[in-house]
Protein backbone atom coordinates (compact mmCIF):
# COMPACT_ATOMS: atom_id res chain seq x y z
CA UNK A 1 0.00 0.00 0.00
CA UNK A 2 2.85 2.54 0.80
CA UNK A 3 5.73 3.13 -1.70
CA UNK A 4 8.05 4.98 0.13
CA UNK A 5 9.66 3.53 4.01
CA UNK A 6 8.83 6.45 6.94
CA UNK A 7 11.80 7.45 9.10
CA UNK A 8 11.61 9.25 11.78
CA UNK A 9 14.33 12.57 12.17
CA UNK A 10 13.34 14.72 14.39
CA UNK A 11 11.66 15.54 17.51
CA UNK A 12 10.40 18.30 20.34
CA UNK A 13 8.80 18.49 23.52
CA UNK A 14 7.10 20.34 26.31
CA UNK A 15 5.78 18.45 29.00
CA UNK A 16 5.58 18.34 33.17
CA UNK A 17 9.40 18.99 32.94
CA UNK A 18 9.29 22.41 31.49
CA UNK A 19 11.04 23.08 27.88
CA UNK A 20 12.73 20.75 25.50
CA UNK A 21 13.38 17.05 24.60
CA UNK A 22 16.43 17.19 27.31
CA UNK A 23 14.23 18.64 30.52
CA UNK A 24 12.24 15.19 29.74
CA UNK A 25 14.55 12.58 28.97
CA UNK A 26 16.69 13.73 31.79
CA UNK A 27 13.19 13.95 34.58
CA UNK A 28 12.10 10.59 32.99
CA UNK A 29 15.31 8.71 33.32
CA UNK A 30 16.19 9.74 36.84
CA UNK A 31 12.48 8.60 38.13
CA UNK A 32 10.86 11.98 38.85
CA UNK A 33 7.18 12.37 38.83
CA UNK A 34 5.91 15.76 37.58
CA UNK A 35 2.41 15.25 39.37
CA UNK A 36 1.45 17.74 41.77
CA UNK A 37 -1.98 19.08 44.50
CA UNK A 38 -3.79 21.82 42.16
CA UNK A 39 -4.96 23.31 45.61
CA UNK A 40 -7.55 25.56 43.78
CA UNK A 41 -9.39 22.48 42.59
CA UNK A 42 -10.35 22.03 46.05
CA UNK A 43 -13.44 25.04 45.63
CA UNK A 44 -15.20 22.81 43.10
CA UNK A 45 -17.71 20.89 44.10
CA UNK A 46 -17.86 17.16 44.21
CA UNK A 47 -14.22 17.22 42.52
CA UNK A 48 -12.66 14.79 44.52
CA UNK A 49 -8.90 14.34 42.04
CA UNK A 50 -7.10 17.98 42.83
CA UNK A 51 -4.07 15.78 40.72
CA UNK A 52 -2.57 16.88 37.67
CA UNK A 53 1.00 17.18 35.94
CA UNK A 54 0.86 20.90 34.43
CA UNK A 55 3.64 22.50 31.96
CA UNK A 56 5.48 24.32 34.45
CA UNK A 57 4.79 28.14 33.61
CA UNK A 58 7.31 30.20 31.14
CA UNK A 59 7.36 33.85 29.24
CA UNK A 60 6.05 32.69 25.99
CA UNK A 61 6.69 36.59 25.14
CA UNK A 62 10.54 35.43 24.72
CA UNK A 63 10.21 32.75 22.71
CA UNK A 64 7.30 33.61 19.81
CA UNK A 65 6.27 37.17 18.35
CA UNK A 66 2.96 38.62 19.52
CA UNK A 67 1.88 37.93 15.66
CA UNK A 68 1.95 34.10 16.42
CA UNK A 69 0.68 34.39 19.85
CA UNK A 70 -2.57 36.21 19.55
CA UNK A 71 -3.88 33.49 18.38
CA UNK A 72 -2.44 31.05 20.98
CA UNK A 73 -3.82 29.03 23.89
CA UNK A 74 -1.37 27.48 25.98
CA UNK A 75 -1.78 23.95 24.38
CA UNK A 76 -1.13 25.66 20.77
CA UNK A 77 2.37 27.56 22.42
CA UNK A 78 3.25 24.52 23.51
CA UNK A 79 2.58 22.54 20.05
CA UNK A 80 4.58 25.25 18.36
CA UNK A 81 7.56 25.03 20.39
CA UNK A 82 7.68 21.23 20.53
CA UNK A 83 7.15 21.72 16.34
CA UNK A 84 10.18 24.12 16.48
CA UNK A 85 12.50 21.65 18.50
CA UNK A 86 11.69 18.99 16.06
CA UNK A 87 12.40 20.95 13.35
CA UNK A 88 15.63 21.77 14.92
CA UNK A 89 16.63 18.18 15.30
CA UNK A 90 15.68 17.04 11.92
CA UNK A 91 17.67 19.82 10.49
CA UNK A 92 14.91 20.58 8.09
CA UNK A 93 15.91 24.28 6.75
CA UNK A 94 13.37 27.71 5.80
CA UNK A 95 13.08 26.63 1.88
CA UNK A 96 11.85 22.98 2.42
CA UNK A 97 9.85 23.72 5.05
CA UNK A 98 7.80 26.79 2.91
CA UNK A 99 8.35 24.54 -0.09
CA UNK A 100 4.48 22.66 0.08
CA UNK A 101 6.83 19.27 0.94
CA UNK A 102 5.87 19.07 4.54
CA UNK A 103 2.87 19.44 6.05
CA UNK A 104 1.41 18.87 9.69
CA UNK A 105 -1.02 16.54 11.76
CA UNK A 106 -1.35 17.83 14.92
CA UNK A 107 -3.85 16.93 17.35
CA UNK A 108 -5.61 17.78 21.05
CA UNK A 109 -9.00 16.56 22.49
CA UNK A 110 -10.62 20.06 21.94
CA UNK A 111 -8.97 23.84 22.04
CA UNK A 112 -7.38 25.24 24.62
CA UNK A 113 -10.27 24.55 27.76
CA UNK A 114 -8.51 27.77 29.70
CA UNK A 115 -9.38 29.69 26.82
CA UNK A 116 -13.10 28.15 26.23
CA UNK A 117 -14.10 28.59 30.18
CA UNK A 118 -12.76 32.57 30.26
CA UNK A 119 -14.93 32.85 26.10
CA UNK A 120 -18.29 31.35 28.25
CA UNK A 121 -17.69 32.91 31.57
CA UNK A 122 -17.62 36.47 29.56
CA UNK A 123 -20.36 35.29 27.13
CA UNK A 124 -22.77 33.70 29.95
CA UNK A 125 -22.29 35.54 33.17
CA UNK A 126 -21.48 38.95 31.46
CA UNK A 127 -23.84 38.78 29.08
CA UNK A 128 -21.18 40.40 26.59
CA UNK A 129 -19.00 40.04 23.45
CA UNK A 130 -17.67 43.21 24.06
CA UNK A 131 -14.27 42.19 25.69
CA UNK A 132 -13.68 39.73 23.29
CA UNK A 133 -10.54 39.78 21.76
CA UNK A 134 -10.02 38.65 18.11
CA UNK A 135 -7.60 35.84 18.75
CA UNK A 136 -10.10 33.83 21.01
CA UNK A 137 -11.50 31.66 18.13
CA UNK A 138 -8.17 30.32 17.18
CA UNK A 139 -7.19 29.49 20.69
CA UNK A 140 -11.01 27.26 21.27
CA UNK A 141 -11.17 26.03 17.31
CA UNK A 142 -10.61 21.96 17.42
CA UNK A 143 -7.60 22.72 14.74
CA UNK A 144 -5.82 25.24 17.01
CA UNK A 145 -2.55 22.98 17.26
CA UNK A 146 -2.61 21.91 13.91
CA UNK A 147 -3.11 25.81 12.52
CA UNK A 148 -1.17 27.70 14.65
CA UNK A 149 2.15 24.96 14.15
CA UNK A 150 1.55 25.93 10.65
CA UNK A 151 1.87 29.41 10.75
CA UNK A 152 4.83 29.02 13.76
CA UNK A 153 6.64 26.85 10.88
CA UNK A 154 4.94 28.52 7.48
CA UNK A 155 4.42 24.98 6.01
CA UNK A 156 1.98 24.71 2.76
CA UNK A 157 1.25 21.47 2.73
CA UNK A 158 -1.36 19.29 4.07
CA UNK A 159 -3.08 20.58 7.37
CA UNK A 160 -4.46 18.01 9.54
CA UNK A 161 -5.79 18.58 13.46
CA UNK A 162 -7.36 15.06 14.75
CA UNK A 163 -8.81 15.01 17.82
CA UNK A 164 -9.57 12.06 19.38
CA UNK A 165 -8.89 12.66 22.81
CA UNK A 166 -6.38 10.28 24.13
CA UNK A 167 -5.21 9.01 20.68
CA UNK A 168 -5.02 12.20 18.75
CA UNK A 169 -1.28 12.49 18.75
CA UNK A 170 -1.16 8.61 18.03
CA UNK A 171 -3.62 8.99 15.06
CA UNK A 172 -1.76 12.37 14.01
CA UNK A 173 1.79 10.03 13.99
CA UNK A 174 -0.53 7.26 11.88
CA UNK A 175 -2.20 10.22 9.57
CA UNK A 176 1.57 11.28 8.91
CA UNK A 177 2.78 7.93 8.31
CA UNK A 178 0.20 7.34 5.85
CA UNK A 179 0.58 10.63 3.95
CA UNK A 180 4.49 10.32 3.44
CA UNK A 181 4.81 6.70 2.84
CA UNK A 182 1.68 7.43 0.55
CA UNK A 183 3.81 9.55 -1.19
CA UNK A 184 2.00 12.78 -1.21
CA UNK A 185 3.74 14.52 1.73
CA UNK A 186 7.49 14.61 2.27
CA UNK A 187 7.73 14.98 5.47
CA UNK A 188 5.16 15.68 7.99
CA UNK A 189 5.34 17.37 11.76
CA UNK A 190 3.08 15.12 14.03
CA UNK A 191 2.04 15.17 17.06
CA UNK A 192 -0.47 16.56 19.69
CA UNK A 193 -1.15 19.15 22.79
CA UNK A 194 -3.15 19.10 25.62
CA UNK A 195 -3.38 21.63 29.09
CA UNK A 196 -4.47 20.56 32.56
CA UNK A 197 -7.38 22.13 33.50
CA UNK A 198 -10.07 20.91 35.79
CA UNK A 199 -12.78 20.55 33.34
CA UNK A 200 -10.30 17.81 32.00
CA UNK A 201 -9.91 15.78 35.32
CA UNK A 202 -13.66 16.52 35.69
CA UNK A 203 -14.19 14.11 32.92
CA UNK A 204 -12.41 11.34 34.83
CA UNK A 205 -13.80 11.75 37.63
CA UNK A 206 -17.51 11.82 36.77
CA UNK A 207 -16.52 8.53 35.68
CA UNK A 208 -14.44 7.16 39.11
CA UNK A 209 -11.51 6.61 36.71
CA UNK A 210 -9.52 9.91 38.41
CA UNK A 211 -6.60 9.20 40.96
CA UNK A 212 -7.84 10.38 44.31
CA UNK A 213 -4.47 10.17 46.32
CA UNK A 214 -4.57 13.71 46.89
CA UNK A 215 -2.20 13.22 50.21
CA UNK A 216 0.78 11.51 48.02
CA UNK A 217 0.72 13.18 44.33
CA UNK A 218 4.40 12.00 43.99
CA UNK A 219 2.84 8.40 44.21
CA UNK A 220 0.53 8.29 41.29
CA UNK A 221 -0.78 7.95 38.88
CA UNK A 222 0.22 3.63 39.20
CA UNK A 223 -0.04 1.69 36.07
CA UNK A 224 -0.19 -1.86 36.60
CA UNK A 225 0.12 -1.79 40.03
CA UNK A 226 -2.31 -2.95 42.81
CA UNK A 227 -2.71 0.32 44.36
CA UNK A 228 -3.46 1.86 41.03
CA UNK A 229 -6.84 3.92 41.58
CA UNK A 230 -7.17 5.94 38.04
CA UNK A 231 -5.95 9.01 35.55
CA UNK A 232 -3.68 12.01 36.95
CA UNK A 233 -3.97 14.33 33.76
CA UNK A 234 -0.87 16.29 32.87
CA UNK A 235 -0.30 18.75 30.64
CA UNK A 236 2.51 19.26 27.18
CA UNK A 237 3.05 18.83 23.53
CA UNK A 238 5.38 16.30 21.44
CA UNK A 239 6.21 17.10 17.71
CA UNK A 240 8.11 14.47 15.56
CA UNK A 241 9.32 15.10 12.15
CA UNK A 242 7.96 11.78 9.66
CA UNK A 243 9.83 11.63 6.40
CA UNK A 244 10.62 9.62 3.30
CA UNK A 245 13.80 7.36 3.67
CA UNK A 246 14.87 9.42 0.48
CA UNK A 247 14.22 12.89 1.83
CA UNK A 248 16.20 12.00 4.88
CA UNK A 249 18.75 10.50 2.62
CA UNK A 250 19.43 13.11 0.72
CA UNK A 251 19.85 15.71 3.54
CA UNK A 252 22.03 13.64 5.03
CA UNK A 253 20.00 13.55 8.23
CA UNK A 254 20.27 11.49 10.69
CA UNK A 255 17.34 8.98 11.38
CA UNK A 256 15.94 8.00 14.61
CA UNK A 257 14.10 5.21 13.78
CA UNK A 258 11.26 4.15 11.44
CA UNK A 259 7.76 3.11 11.16
CA UNK A 260 7.01 -0.06 10.03
CA UNK A 261 3.47 -0.79 11.23
CA UNK A 262 0.17 1.50 12.33
CA UNK A 263 -2.63 -0.47 13.66
CA UNK A 264 -6.16 1.66 14.27
CA UNK A 265 -9.33 -0.39 14.70
CA UNK A 266 -12.72 1.08 16.39
CA UNK A 267 -14.27 -0.84 19.11
CA UNK A 268 -18.28 -0.36 18.68
CA UNK A 269 -18.67 -2.81 22.00
CA UNK A 270 -18.99 0.52 24.53
CA UNK A 271 -18.22 4.33 24.27
CA UNK A 272 -16.31 4.18 27.58
CA UNK A 273 -15.12 0.59 28.46
CA UNK A 274 -11.91 -0.47 27.28
CA UNK A 275 -11.27 -4.08 25.81
CA UNK A 276 -9.04 -6.18 24.97
CA UNK A 277 -9.91 -7.90 21.91
CA UNK A 278 -10.01 -4.15 20.63
CA UNK A 279 -6.62 -3.77 21.86
CA UNK A 280 -4.52 -6.76 20.81
CA UNK A 281 -6.73 -6.22 16.83
CA UNK A 282 -4.72 -2.77 16.60
CA UNK A 283 -1.48 -4.69 17.91
CA UNK A 284 -2.01 -7.33 15.28
CA UNK A 285 -3.01 -5.10 12.37
CA UNK A 286 0.39 -3.35 13.19
CA UNK A 287 2.53 -6.16 13.21
CA UNK A 288 0.94 -7.45 10.23
CA UNK A 289 1.68 -4.71 8.37
CA UNK A 290 5.45 -4.80 9.34
CA UNK A 291 5.40 -8.20 8.47
CA UNK A 292 6.10 -8.93 12.23
CA UNK A 293 4.88 -11.09 14.66
CA UNK A 294 4.40 -11.07 18.74
CA UNK A 295 8.19 -12.85 19.67
CA UNK A 296 10.05 -10.31 17.37
CA UNK A 297 9.06 -7.25 19.87
CA UNK A 298 11.70 -5.89 21.82
CA UNK A 299 9.17 -3.71 24.01
CA UNK A 300 5.76 -2.41 24.74
CA UNK A 301 5.34 1.14 25.91
CA UNK A 302 2.02 0.80 27.10
CA UNK A 303 -1.22 3.06 27.05
CA UNK A 304 -1.73 2.01 30.68
CA UNK A 305 -2.87 5.44 32.77
CA UNK A 306 -3.39 3.75 35.84
CA UNK A 307 -7.39 2.81 35.87
CA UNK A 308 -8.72 -0.58 37.40
CA UNK A 309 -10.23 -1.39 33.89
CA UNK A 310 -7.62 0.30 31.23
CA UNK A 311 -4.49 -1.50 32.45
CA UNK A 312 -6.35 -5.03 33.15
CA UNK A 313 -7.40 -4.88 29.66
CA UNK A 314 -4.37 -3.84 28.24
CA UNK A 315 -1.94 -6.38 30.06
CA UNK A 316 -4.67 -9.37 28.75
CA UNK A 317 -3.76 -7.81 25.51
CA UNK A 318 -0.55 -7.59 25.49
CA UNK A 319 -0.25 -11.18 26.82
CA UNK A 320 -2.59 -12.59 23.90
CA UNK A 321 -0.40 -11.10 21.16
CA UNK A 322 3.16 -10.69 22.69
CA UNK A 323 3.36 -13.13 25.43
CA UNK A 324 4.38 -13.07 28.84
CA UNK A 325 8.19 -12.41 28.26
CA UNK A 326 8.27 -9.39 26.38
CA UNK A 327 9.19 -5.91 28.43
CA UNK A 328 6.20 -4.07 28.89
CA UNK A 329 5.84 -0.70 30.66
CA UNK A 330 3.94 3.04 31.06
CA UNK A 331 5.26 6.57 31.23
CA UNK A 332 1.88 7.96 32.63
CA UNK A 333 3.54 7.51 36.23
CA UNK A 334 5.77 10.04 35.37
CA UNK A 335 3.95 12.66 33.33
CA UNK A 336 0.24 11.30 34.35
CA UNK A 337 -1.59 11.23 31.22
CA UNK A 338 -0.53 13.76 28.82
CA UNK A 339 -4.50 13.30 26.51
CA UNK A 340 -3.74 14.43 23.37
CA UNK A 341 0.18 14.76 23.63
CA UNK A 342 0.68 11.34 24.84
CA UNK A 343 1.25 9.37 21.82
CA UNK A 344 3.34 11.53 20.63
CA UNK A 345 5.66 12.31 24.05
CA UNK A 346 5.51 8.56 24.63
CA UNK A 347 6.73 7.87 21.12
CA UNK A 348 9.42 10.25 21.63
CA UNK A 349 10.66 8.45 25.00
CA UNK A 350 10.32 4.85 23.18
CA UNK A 351 12.34 6.07 20.27
CA UNK A 352 14.94 7.27 22.89
CA UNK A 353 14.98 4.12 24.91
CA UNK A 354 16.06 2.77 21.73
CA UNK A 355 18.90 5.14 20.96
CA UNK A 356 20.10 4.81 24.49
CA UNK A 357 19.39 0.90 24.53
CA UNK A 358 17.43 1.35 27.78
CA UNK A 359 14.58 0.55 28.97
CA UNK A 360 12.50 2.73 31.54
CA UNK A 361 10.22 1.45 34.29
CA UNK A 362 6.81 2.20 35.18
CA UNK A 363 6.99 5.11 37.89
CA UNK A 364 5.10 4.05 41.31
CA UNK A 365 4.77 0.38 39.99
CA UNK A 366 5.81 -1.03 43.19
CA UNK A 367 3.08 -4.20 43.24
CA UNK A 368 1.88 -5.52 39.67
CA UNK A 369 -2.11 -6.34 40.46
CA UNK A 370 -2.82 -9.78 40.07
CA UNK A 371 -4.68 -8.89 36.51
CA UNK A 372 -1.29 -7.24 35.31
CA UNK A 373 0.73 -10.43 36.22
CA UNK A 374 0.30 -11.85 32.85
CA UNK A 375 3.02 -9.67 31.11
CA UNK A 376 6.55 -8.93 32.13
CA UNK A 377 6.29 -5.69 33.74
CA UNK A 378 9.82 -3.68 34.01
CA UNK A 379 10.79 -3.48 37.61
CA UNK A 380 13.82 -1.05 36.77
CA UNK A 381 15.73 0.44 34.51
CA UNK A 382 16.37 -2.62 32.11
CA UNK A 383 20.03 -2.43 29.80
CA UNK A 384 19.52 -3.92 26.34
CA UNK A 385 19.25 -3.62 22.74
CA UNK A 386 15.73 -2.56 21.36
CA UNK A 387 14.94 -3.26 17.38
CA UNK A 388 11.10 -3.21 17.58
CA UNK A 389 8.84 -1.22 19.82
CA UNK A 390 5.06 -1.30 19.94
CA UNK A 391 3.52 2.11 21.25
CA UNK A 392 -0.06 1.87 22.30
CA UNK A 393 -2.47 4.78 22.48
CA UNK A 394 -6.31 3.99 23.27
CA UNK A 395 -9.08 6.74 23.56
CA UNK A 396 -12.88 6.33 24.85
CA UNK A 397 -14.96 6.96 22.20
CA UNK A 398 -13.54 3.24 20.80
CA UNK A 399 -10.12 4.38 19.05
CA UNK A 400 -7.69 1.62 18.95
CA UNK A 401 -3.64 2.60 17.78
CA UNK A 402 -1.28 0.61 17.78
CA UNK A 403 2.27 1.96 16.08
CA UNK A 404 5.35 0.42 15.39
CA UNK A 405 8.92 1.62 15.81
CA UNK A 406 12.09 -0.19 13.92
CA UNK A 407 15.35 0.20 14.54
CA UNK A 408 16.52 1.99 11.28
CA UNK A 409 19.51 0.08 9.40
CA UNK B 1 -10.32 64.50 27.96
CA UNK B 2 -7.31 66.54 26.72
CA UNK B 3 -5.74 65.28 23.34
CA UNK B 4 -2.08 64.99 25.17
CA UNK B 5 -3.62 62.62 27.47
CA UNK B 6 -5.67 61.03 24.99
CA UNK B 7 -2.84 60.19 23.06
CA UNK B 8 -0.49 59.05 26.18
CA UNK B 9 -3.19 56.44 26.64
CA UNK B 10 -3.33 55.54 22.94
CA UNK B 11 0.51 54.70 23.17
CA UNK B 12 0.02 52.71 26.33
CA UNK B 13 -2.21 50.72 24.77
CA UNK B 14 -0.16 49.77 22.01
CA UNK B 15 2.76 49.17 23.95
CA UNK B 16 0.74 46.86 25.82
CA UNK B 17 -1.83 45.07 23.35
CA UNK B 18 0.67 45.25 20.44
CA UNK B 19 3.97 45.34 22.14
CA UNK B 20 5.29 47.97 20.13
CA UNK B 21 8.12 50.33 21.15
CA UNK B 22 7.11 53.95 22.12
CA UNK B 23 9.93 55.58 19.89
CA UNK B 24 7.63 53.67 16.60
CA UNK B 25 4.32 55.28 18.58
CA UNK B 26 4.77 59.06 16.44
CA UNK B 27 1.31 61.01 15.95
CA UNK B 28 2.42 60.40 12.06
CA UNK B 29 2.82 56.63 12.53
CA UNK B 30 0.48 54.81 10.05
CA UNK B 31 -1.60 52.04 11.73
CA UNK B 32 -1.34 49.34 8.50
CA UNK B 33 2.09 50.11 6.83
CA UNK B 34 4.68 51.65 9.20
CA UNK B 35 2.96 49.63 12.28
CA UNK B 36 1.91 46.64 10.80
CA UNK B 37 -1.33 46.21 12.48
CA UNK B 38 -4.05 43.91 10.61
CA UNK B 39 -7.53 43.54 10.64
CA UNK B 40 -7.84 40.95 13.80
CA UNK B 41 -5.26 43.74 15.62
CA UNK B 42 -8.30 46.40 14.77
CA UNK B 43 -11.06 44.33 16.27
CA UNK B 44 -8.52 44.05 19.30
CA UNK B 45 -7.66 48.15 19.03
CA UNK B 46 -11.42 48.82 19.72
CA UNK B 47 -11.70 46.28 22.24
CA UNK B 48 -8.92 47.80 24.34
CA UNK B 49 -10.37 51.25 23.48
CA UNK B 50 -13.43 50.70 24.98
CA UNK B 51 -11.52 49.47 28.00
CA UNK B 52 -9.13 51.99 28.24
CA UNK B 53 -10.14 54.92 27.65
CA UNK B 54 -14.20 53.57 28.01
CA UNK B 55 -15.34 54.93 24.04
CA UNK B 56 -17.24 52.60 21.95
CA UNK B 57 -15.87 52.18 18.50
CA UNK B 58 -17.31 48.44 17.43
CA UNK B 59 -18.82 48.84 13.92
CA UNK B 60 -18.30 52.94 13.81
CA UNK B 61 -17.70 53.55 9.88
CA UNK B 62 -15.16 56.64 10.83
CA UNK B 63 -13.03 53.43 11.84
CA UNK B 64 -12.16 52.77 8.68
CA UNK B 65 -10.79 56.21 7.67
CA UNK B 66 -8.13 56.03 10.41
CA UNK B 67 -4.83 55.75 8.95
CA UNK B 68 -2.34 57.15 11.48
CA UNK B 69 -2.29 57.72 15.37
CA UNK B 70 -3.00 61.14 15.20
CA UNK B 71 -5.96 60.64 13.18
CA UNK B 72 -7.32 57.94 16.16
CA UNK B 73 -6.26 60.26 18.47
CA UNK B 74 -8.52 62.78 17.08
CA UNK B 75 -11.39 60.15 16.01
CA UNK B 76 -11.36 59.24 20.20
CA UNK B 77 -11.54 63.09 21.32
CA UNK B 78 -14.71 63.34 18.76
CA UNK B 79 -16.05 60.54 20.07
CA UNK B 80 -15.22 61.80 23.68
CA UNK B 81 -16.83 64.83 22.73
CA UNK B 82 -19.95 63.53 21.38
CA UNK B 83 -21.10 62.00 25.02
Amino acid sequence: MLNHRVVITGRGAVSCYGLGLNNLFDNVWQGHSGVKVMEQWQAISGLTSFLAAPVPSFDAKKLLPRSLRRTMGGMAVNAALAAREAVAEAGLDEDYLHSGDIGTAFGSTTGSPEIYEQLYRTLLFDKSIEPIKSGEFFKIMGHSCSANVMYSLGLKGEQWGPSSACTSSAQAIGLGYLLVGGGRQEAMICGGADEVHHSVTTVFDVLQAASKQNDSPQSTPRPFDRDRDGVVCGGGAGALVLETLESARNRGAAILAEIVGFGHVGDPGHIAHPDPDAMARAMEKALSEAGLTGDEVDYVNGHATGTLQGDSAEAEAIARIMGSSTPVSSCKGHMGHTLGAAGALESILSIEMMQRGELVPTLNLDQPGDDCKNIDLLGELRPTTTNVIVKNSFAMGGVNVSIIFKRFG
Amino acid sequence: MEKEEIYKRVKDIFIEEFELEEDELTPAATLYDELELDSLDAVDLVVALEKEIGVKMRGEEAMREVRTIDDLVNLIQLFLNKG
